[in-house]
């Protein structure tokens, strides 16, 4: 058993963290009071081969693997959770579905160019009855002739409006239940596909979250995306690898937090000392770096399981359950340790603790993961 | 166009300190960089790269076996090929061994139209060894460049004054050391670190190699004696003069005449 990463590893870590500090950092607090999408960040990421880490080169990818993108969404959501977003979504959601699923002519024309960053990716599969209850989709795909016809309406989706390849789930055969699901590849021109409503929301309010609208929207035949039926297959193996991604989110949200209030002790003074030398906080911070080591384990062990192609299903649940819980927590002790100051948006420390609850809640809430857990203990 | 830029693999001063006692710097638990100025040596290359066609960029550092971190991370920038000088018999070597032994180096890697230095490195701050190569290899050199053009097989370079600059030519072969106002130098991507430790590789070049005398390297082909390092007191506090400019300047004259300045 190895725990050390390889020295590319270390050297991606360490180009994301310049990377981070320099050019995502300085936006997060704009962003964030705005909603403002940073468009010019995903450029930058594209033009550092950041927005396909995973993928192999022939695909447009970096040739790299799962932990060293673990790593890039990490160390981006350190200082930015919506620049985390945007790129695991992307990647995990938009892309790798097209990696795993996708014939070569899929692959050439949508995955080559996403995997480049030259366009951006989403995935819609919750509706406003279809939560956590995924399988109850109702938006439908009716075939006729070589075209697909999609009718409904998808809410939450991560880069809508922004994103110029969509992963979409319906129904082509409502008798079927979840076994009548297929996955389409929809681009964003495609007629009878428009964006609604844009959420206002609590955290990574730099990344778009927005309805997909679809009134007979025309897809051609050879956008179906794996085998028509196995759609619902398609969504939860994507959710599955895409857990890692917001498991590292929510990693470098924690690890963020701690960073600023181990700094943050050592300014600030009360009766005559740091606050770093009153051992009731010291704890505090023991505790928060303690839970994120671990949280950083279960996520790096997911990563390195999928990249093996060993099972990591359960792994990635734990992770992203974990992580998310640890982020929760370590973002609610800075904002206290922080003490007033950390309760204003003139420390970042607020932001994180908002950035921070998302991460129990999309890509299968907290309680999701514990019934995937759960299936695999009581199968 | 062959372009050789010479870096130094660095601790970085941001994170080190002085070890009170002996005066030497902590290097342990210390991350290791490429030297900023070296840094701006090679984005320069690498502009000249996408730019121009047919421009091959080698990169060259003597240094211990970890230096070869800082090989691969100009590899993931896009240099073509690294050569990493180390030996035992190098260590300990001051800047005049130093620009000894990659005088050697350069000599044996073959032809070049440009050498690239930074201006000095961030743990020695001597600026000392790019002109020496220079002087050793016969070449004509500017140093401080701030800006850069190539004009058939001119080089156009602005060198950094301290109240302005000098616009000066020279022809290929020659040596340019670059300062930081040079450019912003880009990050390694992914990709390129994937390729850089897998694709690429790292040569290595001994003593042996070089066919040097072993008295004009390392240690003993060092004329340099560090005596003692420390850290300089800190200057006292400066004075702000207060209240209208005449009266002030009045003040500082009189201040100044005091002193025997003016
Ligand atoms: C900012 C944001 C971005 C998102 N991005 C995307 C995206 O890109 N693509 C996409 O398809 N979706 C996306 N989502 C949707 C997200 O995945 C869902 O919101 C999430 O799965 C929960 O569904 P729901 O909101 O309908 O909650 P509900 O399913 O209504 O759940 C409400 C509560 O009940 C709990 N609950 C439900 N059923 C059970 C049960 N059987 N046992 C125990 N507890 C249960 C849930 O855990 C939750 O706490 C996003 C959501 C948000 C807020």
């Amino acid at each position: 058993m190895n725990f050390a990463l390889t020295k590319e590893q270390e050297m991606v870590r360490k180009l994301m963290r310049d990377f981070s500090e320099n050019e995502v950092k300085p936006l997060a607090a704009e962003i964030d009071e705005t909603e403002r999408f940073p468009r010019e960040t995903v450029e930058k990421m594209a033009r550092y081969d950041m927005m396909g880490i995973p993928f192999s080169k022939k695909y447009g990818g970096a040739g790299g693997d799962m932990l060293s993108y673990a790593i890039a969404v990490e160390e981006l959501s350190r200082v930015c959770a919506t620049t985390g977003v945007i790129l695991s979504a992307h990647t995990s959601l938009g892309c790798n579905p097209i990696y795993q699923f996708g014939n070569d002519v899929q692959k050439e024309k949508y995955l080559i160019p996403l995997a480049k960053g030259e366009r951006l990716g989403a995935f819609g599969l919750t509706e406003p009855n279809a939560g956590t209850d995924s399988a109850s989709q109702q938006t439908v795909a009716r075939k006729e002739g070589d075209y697909y016809i999609l009718d409904g309406t998808k809410v939450f989706i991560t880069n809508g409006g922004e994103a110029d390849v969509y992963i979409v789930l319906a129904m082509t055969d409502k008798a079927k239940g979840n076994k009548g699901i297929s996955a389409f590849i929809v681009e964003k021109d495609f007629a009878g596909f428009s964006i609604g409503k844009k959420e206002n929301k609590m955290g990574i309010r730099g990344s778009s979250t927005t309805e997909l609208i679809f009134e007979n929207c025309i897809v051609p035949k050879e956008n179906l995306l794996g085998e028509e039926g196995k759609g619902f297959s398609v969504a939860m193996q994507t959710l599955d690898g895409g857990r890692i991604g917001i498991a590292a989110q929510a990693l470098g949200i924690a690890q963020g937090a701690l960073d600023e209030s181990v700094r943050y002790m050592k300014e600030r003074k009360q009766f005559n000392k740091p606050l770093a030398a009153f051992q009731g906080l010291q704890w505090m911070a023991a505790e928060m770096a303690t839970k994120i080591e671990a949280a950083r384990h279960l996520v790096y062990n997911a990563a390195y399981r999928k990249e093996r192609g060993l099972s990591f299903a359960t792994e990635a649940a734990m992770a992203k359950l974990f992580a998310a819980e640890t982020a929760m927590e370590v973002t609610t002790s800075a904002v206290q340790i922080h003490g007033g100051y950390g309760y204003t948006r003139d420390y970042p420390i607020e932001r994180m603790m908002r950035d921070a609850k998302i991460t129990e809640i999309y890509e299968g809430t907290s309680q999701v993961q514990k019934m995937v857990i759960a299936a695999k203990l009581f199968k | 166009m062959k372009i050789f830029v010479c870096i130094k693999q660095v601790p970085d001063t941001n994170e080190v300190k002085l070890d009170p006692k002996t005066g030497t710097l902590i290097r342990d638990g210390v991350p290791s960089i490429i030297n900023h100025d070296d840094r701006n040596a090679l984005e320069e290359a690498l502009r000249l790269k996408d730019r121009y066609k047919d421009v091959e960029i080698t990169v060259i550092t003597m240094g211990p076996p970890q230096a070869d971190v800082a090989l691969r991370e100009a590899l993931a920038m896009g240099a073509d090929r690294a050569v990493l000088i180390s030996d035992r018999a190098f260590a300990g070597a001051d800047t005049w061994a130093t620009s000894n032994t990659l005088t050697a180096a350069i000599r044996k890697l073959g032809h070049y139209d440009i050498i690239f230095c930074g201006r000095q490195a961030i743990d020695g701050d001597t600026a000392q060894v790019g002109p020496q190569v220079a002087e050793k290899l016969d070449l004509p050199q500017i140093t401080y460049v701030k800006h850069l053009e190539i004009q058939e097989d001119m080089v156009l370079a602005h060198r950094a004054l301290e109240d302005g600059y000098e616009a000066l030519s020279v022809k290929m072969p020659c040596l340019l050391t670059a300062i930081k106002e040079l450019n912003v130098p880009r990050y390694p991507g992914v990709k390129g670190v994937f390729e850089a430790y897998r694709e690429k590789t790292v040569e290595l070049m001994s003593a042996k190699d070089l066919d040097i005398d072993p008295d004009i390297i390392g240690l003993n082909g060092s004329p340099t004696n560090v005596k003692r390092t420390f850290t300089p007191a800190p200057k006292g506090k400066g004075m702000l003069l207060d209240g209208c400019s005449k009266e002030t300047v009045k003040d500082l004259f009189s201040r100044l005449k005091d002193k025997n300045i003016i």
